[in-house]
């Protein structure tokens, strides 16, 4: 039994922490809400810390660690709101092979995953998000190798050099990389309420790209480790969020006292830290999966979306609150985790997508046959 | 990340499962008493906790002198995962064996731990916890019951304990009463060992929503305790009460899934009905406290390898119980909107519906766990209060005084 953080992942961590904070990234959150160029590339920092080859194996050119290792840096990312393009670059480089591979590794390349969720229990098709709306996009085309569709609100894809399509194909889902500045790719970038997520609606109008080997489960795989990322970067931002309103909660008075002396004021921060613990127990589960239990890492990866995605929606609430009025002005840095949490909890499927996942996997284990349509 | 066994782990477990094959044929069955039938179900259960000590799987942590197989808590661990996989129950005196046995092993004399741990390793003695009063829970160093030095060195205990588990059935109880009402509240309290069928001892069982007594009321009414009974010194029985909650935090390693709040469980019951299995609502729900749970689990295995490194999990273990209670409510509504009111008549899930209002707050209320937590992890202020350097005659005038305005 050894259901803790190695040395090394303490380690990994700590660099992390480091390489993080020489840029401020928080007070860049906000300027970029303004004045989106103002957002620092950290592509350099990720580069000359092997997090671009984090996943890929040392025989192509990475690090060869697993997805554990990845959330934990998502984690350090997401504490101080740091754009940084993991979100969209790892999951790509799951599926990528070859000198391209080798190029995303060494971050000599920027690559982007265009997401596609897999089939649930209830839809055997594999979707995209859509512009709005609840009804979901058919995932991409592949046709003749080429591929044609459109995939919205994709994180990391506005620098990307290569798009790695998820397309189907009588069918079957295959993973295509494709050239972003090639013919028949149109990459329009969007901003939604936290600048820094830079996202991107892709248009693939017949792009030629590469087809790749990877399976359906491999392609499962990447939705599920993007899942994982996301969730982390949440965690983070909650640690973040909690340990600012602790601070702010011993510093103020009122009536005399700290107002981390009220009861309300107390219980609603020992609420962030338990949100926050059972989300740091769903990454290790996810962690450990993603090593050790392949055959359950779906459900992991789902749960800590599902954990750490509400524990960030109640942190940053309330570190807003814990702050009173103050807390809710532009130049405060709480309304930022708080557009961190909005829109994270929107992206790739959502964290309601996730929860019905979850439901999907137990009820499926459990033997339910459930009335479709 | 590794939830394996180590080898010396594997090997204990298989000699769990070794012993499990020859003698799973003698347990008793799951289900808890039959009403009318409790005598019969105590019965069958003593048994089978003697056949368990005599294989050597009750009193897995206590030292070897005392009957027990010196192993540590991950061992004790393991014993409770096989029992549970092989569908047999464990030992009848959770209380006695896991809490009141260890505190007497750290603060009884030579003649207690001799005359007193064996029978209740082989349940020939059950033992009862008696802590809680109507007046005292959450702030149990409240406690009204006194105990009364008499001439020859002898006690006279006088006052009323409640939830407490078994004493219908137990043979001893270990007590914590008052001493000293001169000194604050904390430092006037003293342990003692009570015989449950002593003259003075009047025990009713206490009926919850669920219908059953799973608890009782116990009134003590000029008990006469001799001397040799006291358990740690005269007025240190705050330092004997804290051994045992200790006890109890250790065995927080079993976590909610020995309560039956487990993900599979619940969606087992959703499963069975295919349009709620397609509903996006419930698929919602259900989601959402399975998520809540699983969080659970992966929780206690950090607890696991914390006291495996020879520590115990910080105060924020205490949190587990919030989120085990919450989400098993939800589960609770989830189902029942589901079946409908059939899910309320007798059964598996009018009982945990009517189980989880009282269990908010078994072991602490919510809202002291969180000041706790509060504090203690958090670093925030303490609360006020009003108790501290007061003695605690002074206290409970101020109380009465305070009651009456």
């Amino acid at each position: 039994m050894n259901f803790e953080l190695s040395d090394e992942q303490r380690s990994l961590q700590e660099a992390a922490r480091d390489a993080l904070g020489r840029a401020d990234t928080v007070e860049a959150a906000r300027d970029a809400l303004e004045d989106p160029t103002k957002l620092p590339d950290l592509w350099d920092t990720a580069t000359a810390a092997g997090w671009t080859g984090l996943l890929v194996s040392e025989e192509h050119g990475g690090v060869g660690l697993g997805p554990l290792d990845a959330m934990l840096i998502a984690a350090e990312c997401g504490r101080r709101l740091a754009p940084m393009p993991l979100i969209g670059h790892l999951p790509a480089t799951l599926l990528a092979e070859g000198e391209e591979l080798e190029q995303l590794a060494a971050g000599d390349k920027r690559g982007a995953l265009l997401p596609a969720m897999p089939p649930t229990d209830l839809d055997d098709a594999w979707t995209v998000d859509p512009q709005s709306g609840l009804r979901r996009s058919p995932a991409p085309a592949l046709s003749g190798g080429k591929v044609t569709g459109r995939v919205h609100w994709v994180p990391d894809a506005t620098d990307a050099d290569y798009l790695v399509a998820i397309a189907v194909e009588n069918g079957t889902p295959k993973a295509v990389l494709i050239e972003a500045s090639q013919a028949g790719v149109k990459i329009e970038p969007v901003i939604a309420y936290d600048a820094t997520r830079q996202m991107a609606h892709v248009e693939l109008d017949a792009a030629a790209g590469k087809v790749l080997g990877a399976s359906a489960d491999d392609i499962a795989l990447a939705w599920s480790v993007a899942q994982s990322l996301i969730a982390a970067e949440s965690l983070g931002a909650v640690e973040e969020a909690l340990e600012r309103s602790v601070k702010y909660a011993l510093e103020r008075y009122t009536f005399g006292r700290q107002i981390g002396s009220y009861q309300a004021v107390k219980h609603s921060l020992v609420e962030i830290l338990r949100l926050m613990e059972n989300a740091r127990s769903l990454m290790y589960f996810a962690g450990w999966a993603g090593e050790s239990a392949p055959e359950q890492f779906t459900l992991a990866a789902h749960t800590f979306r599902v954990g750490a995605g509400e524990a960030l929606d109640y942190a940053s609430r309330a570190l807003i609150s814990v702050h009173g009025g103050i807390g809710a002005t532009w130049e405060h840095d709480a309304p930022l985790f708080f557009r961190r949490a909005q829109l994270s909890r929107r992206l790739l499927g959502g964290t309601g997508a996730a929860a019905d996942r979850v439901a999907g996997e137990l009820l499926a284990a459990a033997g339910a046959t459930p009335a479709k349509g | 990340m590794d939830l394996n066994d180590t080898p010396e782990q594997a090997e204990y477990r298989t000699k769990v499962r070794t012993w499990l094959e020859a003698h799973k044929a003698d347990a008793p069955g799951l289900e808890g008493p039959q009403p009318g039938h409790e005598e019969a179900f105590v019965t069958v259960r003593r048994a089978w906790q003697r056949e368990m000590a005599e294989g050597g799987f009750a009193g897995v942590t206590w030292p070897a002198e005392f009957g027990g197989q010196g192993l540590g808590p991950l061992d004790q661990v393991i014993v409770g995962q096989e029992f549970q996989a092989a569908g047999v129950p464990g030992i009848l005196d959770v209380i006695g064996i896991g809490m009141l046995g260890p505190t007497i092993i750290a603060h009884g004399t030579d003649e207690q731990k001799q005359r007193y741990l064996a029978p209740m390793l082989h349940a020939d003695e059950v033992w009862c916890q008696l802590f809680s009063e109507p007046a005292a829970g959450s702030d149990l160093a409240g406690i009204q019951t006194r105990a009364v030095v008499q001439e020859d060195g002898s006690w006279k205990l006088t006052g009323q304990k409640v939830w407490t588990t078994n004493a219908h059935f137990a043979s001893y109880g270990l007590i914590l009463a008052r001493t000293n009402s001169e000194v604050t509240k904390h430092k006037g309290m003293s342990m003692f060992i009570v015989p449950m069928d002593a003259e003075g001892v009047e025990i009713r069982p206490l009926r919850q929503i669920t219908g059953e007594a799973e608890f009782n009321e116990v009134f003590f009414d000029d008990v006469h305790i001799p001397a040799d009974a006291i358990v740690g010194p005269v007025d240190g029985g705050w330092m004997v009460a804290l051994t045992t909650l200790l006890f109890e935090r250790l065995a927080i390693g079993g976590g909610s899934e020995s309560f039956g709040y487990r993900a599979d469980r619940f969606a087992k019951a959703i499963a069975d009905d295919p349009v709620a299995s397609a509903d996006s609502d419930v698929r919602h729900r259900l989601g959402k406290l399975a998520t809540d749970l699983l969080a659970l689990r992966y929780t206690g295995y950090r607890h696991l390898t914390a006291i495996e490194r020879g520590g115990l999990p910080g105060s924020e273990a205490a949190l587990g119980k919030v989120t085990a209670v919450k989400a098993a409510i939800e589960a609770g509504d989830l189902i029942a909107d589901v079946i409908g009111p059939e899910a309320l008549a007798e059964g598996e899930w009018a009982y945990l519906i009517s189980f989880l209002p009282g269990l908010k707050s078994a072991g602490g209320t919510e809202e002291i766990l969180r000041n706790m937590v509060g504090e203690r992890v958090l670093g925030l202020p303490t609360e006020p209060r009003l108790d501290k350097g007061v003695p605690f005659s002074e206290l409970k005038a101020l109380e009465r005084e305070g009651a009456k305005s």
